[in-house]
Parts: C-alpha cells; structure tokens; sequence
C-alpha cells in the first residue's frame, strides 16, 4: 500500500494511502479527543470533537473521517480548537442532564474524562435541563436519556457487529433520542438479541446493566475492536 | 409594646436559619418560630430514577450524615428486592453506622457546641468558637479533632471516601474491611475511647454551673421516638420503633419502621419549610415528640455495653430519675452515645464474620412498597418509596429527625425567649441563649428540608399586631 508523508503539529508523520488523519495521529503517537469514534465501528463524524486544521482548507475538518494526502500540514493542538473543544464539551453537558456525583458511570465514563481533559471548569451556557425517561424495561440493562450525548456508538454496534439493528435514532436536533424497535420499550423490542454490546459501546452512563447503582458501571468499550478483528480473522 | 424579634441567620448549625418571636399587649413572650427558609425538592425530582441509586443519590442531602441517608434508602432498597442480607454486609453497614455517630456527635460537642460548654456561654463571643477553644484548651479541642478524623476514617476504610461513600446499596455493600483496616481502627480505638470519657468528665464536671440552662433551654414534658433492639436495648440499625412520654410510660413498642405511617403523621405551617410530623393517635400539636440522642437514651432499658451503661445510670440520677425533658441533657446524651459507640465498634470488630466475601444478595423488584429506616446521629430516619414493577420511583417520602425536633425547636425558642427577654430589643445575651438552646438539638437544616444553605441566623421580634420591632442579622 502507498505510504503518505504529512506533517501533523510540526512532526513528520508517514501513513498508509486511505487511512485517516486520526489513525495517522494516533499511530504517531499523537491525541486527538474523541467522543463518537470507537474503534471496530465505522465513523460518522458525529461529535466534532476531533475537527482540526488543515492547511489550505479554510474550514475545520474531522480527523476521523478526512483521509490523509501527500504533504498535508494537519495541526491539532491550536487554541481556536482547543476552545472549540472546551465548547462542545460544554454544550454536551449543557443539553441533557449530566451530573457525575450520582450517575452509574462516574470514574469510568469518556464525556467526564474529555471534560477534564479539555479543561471544563464550568459550563458557560444555559442548561437546557430537558424532561428525559429512563427505561429499564429490558430484563438485563437501561437507557438512561438523560446521559445520552446522541454519539450513535450502540446504533452503530448494534448494526454492524451483532447485525440486528434495533437502536435507531428518532426526532430531530435536541429532540433527537435513541429508540430501540422503531420506538418500543427496550423490553418489548423482540429484535433485541441481549447481546449488550450497546452497553459496551456506549461512552456514558447512559447504557447501564439494570441493579448498577453509582459509580458501579464497568465496561471496556475496546472490546467491541476485540470482536471485530477476531471475527476477521476467520475462514 | 407589642414586639417581634428575629434571629437570622443562626450561627454553628448546620443550614440556614430564621428565628420569630412574639411579644403580647403586656410585653411578654406569646409564641416563637424556628424558620428553616431552604428547600430543595428531592422528594419530587427523585421520581423517576431507578431505586439502585437511591443511596447514593439522598446522600447528597448532607455532608455530616451522608450514611444515614444510605443506609436508610439501602434499606428500603432492601425490602423492594425482599431479600436477607449476607450477616457481613449488615455487620459492615452498623460499623459504619456507629462511625458516623461518632464523628458527627464529635462535631457538635467539640467543633459546634464546644465553645459554649468549655468555655461557658458567658464568655467573650469573639472567642466563643472553635479557634477561641483551640486557643484555651488546646489539648482538649485537638482530642475532640482527632476524634472526628477516627469516625471519618473508618467510614473511609469501609466505603473508599469520608463523605458520601456509595457504598451500601440494595442488597447490601460493596466492599469489605481489608485485615489491615481493621487493625488500624482497632489501634486507634484506645485513645478515641479516652478521648470520649474526658469529655464526659469535663461535661459532667461544668454541668453544675449549667443549673440555669437545663431548667430553660427546652425543658417541657414530649413524648420521645426512637429505635430500640429485640430487648429494649439501645439500637441505631435494624430495629423498632418505641414511643415513650416523659412519665416513662411506653405508648407504642415493637413498632415495625414499615408502619411508620400509622404512628406518625405530618403538617405544615406556612412559615416553614420543614414539616411538622407528629404522633398521629394525640393529634398535632399534643402529638410532638422528640428524637434523637436523648430520645433514645430515654426509650432504651439500658445501652448494653458496660462504659456506656454505667454513664447512662449516672445521667438518669442526675436528671431527677425518669425520662430527661431537658434538652440541654442532648449534648450529655451525645457523649454517652459516643462513647457506647466506640464500644459496639470495639465488639464489631472482633468479628471474624466481618471477613466473609458474600456482601450482596442480589434479586430484581419483589415489592412495590418499602420503607427504610436508621437513627441518624441527630435521631430516626425514614426513607418511603413506591416503585413501578421495574424498579422505577413513583413516590418518594423522607421524614428527617430535624424535623421530628421542629416542635421542640420551637417551645425551646420560646421558652428561653421568656425566660431572658428583657424590654422589646434583641441583645447579644439573648441571642447567644437562643442559639445554644437550638444547638442543643444540633440541627440539621439542610437534611430536614433537604435543602442546601449557608450556616448562618437572623432574629426578629414582632409586636402583638405583627409590627417590626427589632431585627439582628449575623
């Protein structure tokens, strides 16, 4: 395979032709926050998190799904994006109703980890405090709305790794939620097989296994890369 | 001419705080209120969350006594999955329990009430607090210290953090006590327990020059509300309910916390947040009644360890024989229940059971309805949920112990009020009088309305048409 040479935050980098400026940067050695990415599943550049710049592109571009070219001056670290970062972070927390001291996932959760890594003091904006269910109707786990930040990780998992699709997306912009059957209770959604890779996925405490109570949740979402390169390995 | 004082804020409690009195036509004393003006809604915005995260989230009422909270709603917890707990897990949770009393008792008679009783309600207000006491008696005020720091760090070795350890929860706990915590603890426990009967000493010791204050600061006949064991014996966890009036005769006995609506009903006035529960068969107001220290040592038959039996004998003679109406008597009850404490922590630890590995007996919803209950350090506590058949909050009801003292609050206020009230102007005596009268019962304000606030006391005197006559602010 052809190898591309950039330079990202100064360094000289060399990549594969058609891998992506975030697996360039993470090959190298370099991080890049994340929030909707999960290796093993494809990108949808959801979260814009990951938004760097390019030289020569006036606008920001994702890292996860911008492919690399020869010659190519990525920075990832400037502090335009560095407050962009901070910002929607921030509009995260500010949109549904995250509060660490009592949720399932508190010390093992990625949108409590990029607030502390983007440096979230407080947030600036107006807490919009939504009304959100919680459904525990499933025998085994919950969706807590309330938690979910809408990255599609357990749609996504569900779709390509166990192949049953029953997370979907419905509603639009902060109405938008996750819906399991095209909107059922999680419990009455007979696609669902139980295989909990949702919960795996899921970056928050918004996927839990039912009886969690604070703090307890413990999942490793590169499990979900396990599964998938093992599966490729077979024939 | 007819007056109202108010004291606001109240200082060296827990919350924020108003006091209300109310002179009559001929100058005298007719009625005073204790307003708690905090509210904080955790009975509403509760519903709707899964009960598993109930403990950890109603621990979050308080600071002081976050594990009555936990413990209360692990409880309740408990009996909506309808399962026994593994002997270890509730072993643990009382260590913890007993840990909690101590380190929160220790804060209101050392850190809190210390400078009233060590260095006397007289003394120079502007050194009439912690620093002042550290100051005059550093060796006593650095015990009382080191005291707190040996309950919160036992709390610390069960559940991982001092305050607001999610730890218990239903089913049971989380975690055990590794071999070298308990070694620690119980190498610390000497010098805790020395530390405990000085101060009961030194208590006793000034209680004769508190003539004045036991006679007013809120001694009247109540009934009293506690737990106690199988035998009538002291109990902070797992036991019935008892009331007693202060004849000593026993109203109600082995009352299961489940039934605490048949025993105990609730009101509101429109000048409070903090409800006004009361026992339901006398009606509010002869139906108040008063928890806490006192009221449990006055329910129990005896304590059941020796250091605090023989105490609890001495402060009954003191007290005349009898159940104790004197309020005051809450800061010696408090020393008794510390130390007695430190026993039952003594005993607990030499528990070779506490070692055992199965701490949760895990089930789904068995029950839609449950009640939880502790004796918080400041006394019962009660914990009322209703859950959908998937576990699922529908109904929340917490009835705080501050809030079962609010009438006696109140009498307390308007008793001292009437005995050292001079004239229609609020002074510093009084003030003082009336805040160390309050601090016997060590409120706690942000529990009982479950309402968060600053430490602080307003007073005001009101005449008989309701007119302003003098306010203080601190």
């Amino acid at each position: 395979m052809a190898a591309r040479t950039l330079t990202i935050d100064g360094q000289l980098v060399s990549a594969r032709a058609g891998e992506t400026i975030l697996e360039a940067a993470r090959d190298a050695g370099i991080a890049i926050p994340t929030l909707c990415h999960l290796e093993g599943l494809s990108a949808v550049g959801a979260c814009r998190l990951c938004l760097v710049e390019v030289v020569g592109s006036s606008r920001l571009l994702p890292a996860c799904l911008t492919p690399v070219s020869e010659g190519m001056e990525v920075r990832t670290a400037s502090e335009r994006l560095q407050a962009n970062r901070r910002a929607l972070v921030e509009l995260l927390f500010a949109e549904r109703n995250h509060v660490c001291a009592v949720c399932v996932a508190s010390g093992n959760c990625e949108l409590q980890n990029l607030a502390v890594q983007v440096g979230m003091t407080h947030v600036r904006y107006a807490y919009l405090t939504p009304q959100c269910s919680v459904d525990i109707s499933h025998p085994q786990f919950g969706i807590d709305h309330n938690r979910c930040v809408l990255c599609t990780r357990c749609v996504r998992a569900c779709d390509e790794v166990e192949g049953v699709h029953t997370w979907d997306v419905a509603g639009r912009g902060v109405n938008a939620r996750v819906i399991t059957d095209l909107g059922l209770p999680w419990g009455e959604a007979t696609s669902c097989t139980s295989c909990g890779k949702c919960l795996l996925a899921c970056p928050t405490g918004a996927i839990f296994r039912r009886g969690t109570s604070v703090a307890e949740l413990e999942r490793d979402p590169r499990r979900i890369a396990v599964i998938v390169a093992s599966r490729q390995e077979r024939w | 001419m007819p007056t109202t004082i108010l004291i606001d804020p109240v200082t060296r409690i827990e919350g924020h705080a108003r006091i209300s009195i109310y002179l009559d036509e001929a100058g005298e004393v007719s009625d005073a209120r204790f307003h708690v003006t905090e509210f904080r809604g955790f009975e509403r915005f509760c519903l709707g969350r899964p009960f598993w995260e109930m403990p950890a989230i109603t621990a979050r009422i308080c600071g002081i006594c976050p594990v009555s909270h936990i413990l209360a709603s692990a409880r309740a917890g408990d009996a909506i999955l309808a399962v026994n707990l593994p002997p270890a897990a509730e072993k643990l949770r009382r260590l913890m329990n007993l840990a909690q009393i101590v380190q929160s008792h220790t804060l209101s008679v050392f850190h809190l009430s210390g400078p009233d009783l060590f260095l006397g309600f007289e003394s120079d207000p502007a050194r009439r607090n912690i620093f002042g006491l550290i100051a005059a008696e550093p060796e006593l005020a650095r015990a009382g210290i080191k005291l707190r720091q040996f309950g919160q760090e036992l709390i610390e070795r069960l559940g991982g953090r001092k305050i607001h350890p999610a730890w218990a929860v239903p089913g049971g706990v989380r975690s055990g006590l590794a071999d070298a915590d308990r070694a620690a603890v119980a190498a610390a426990l000497p010098a805790a327990r020395a530390t405990a009967r000085e101060a009961l000493a030194r208590f006793k010791g000034a209680l004769p020059g508190f003539s004045e204050e036991v006679a007013s600061y809120g001694r009247f006949a109540s009934l009293f509300l506690a737990m106690v064991g199988e035998h009538g014996t002291w109990e902070h966890y797992g036991g019935q309910l008892r009331i007693m009036d202060s004849q000593g005769h026993i109203l109600a006995d082995h009352v299961p916390p489940e039934e605490y609506a048949e025993l105990i009903g609730e009101t509101a006035e429109d000048w409070s947040y903090l409800k006004f529960p009361y026992y339901r068969p006398y009606g509010y107001p002869d139906g108040s009644y008063r928890v806490g220290p006192l009221a449990r040592l006055n329910v129990c038959r005896s304590f059941g360890t020796p250091l605090a039996d023989a105490e609890l004998v001495e402060m009954r003679r003191r007290a005349g024989g009898g159940p104790v109406t004197a309020s005051f008597f809450y800061h010696y009850a408090r020393l008794i229940e510390i130390l007695g404490s430190l026993e039952l922590i003594e005993r607990l630890l030499d528990d070779p059971e506490l070692s055992a590995r199965r701490l949760r007996a895990e089930a789904d919803v068995n029950r839609l309805d449950a009640v939880g209950c502790s004796e918080a350090p400041r006394g019962t506590l009660f914990h009322h949920y209703r859950v959908d058949e998937r576990g699922l909050l529908t109904y929340v009801n917490l009835i705080i112990a501050t809030g079962q003292n609010n009438a006696a609050m109140n009498r307390t206020v308007a008793q001292i009020a009437g005995r050292y009230l001079r004239g229609d102007r609020l002074d510093e005596g009084l003030l003082n009088r009336v805040e160390g009268g309050i601090r016997a019962f060590d409120p706690c304000l942000s529990c009982s309305t479950h309402a968060i606030g600053i430490p602080a006391l307003t007073a005001r005197l009101y005449g008989p048409a309701g007119q302003l006559l003098d306010e203080v602010a601190r």
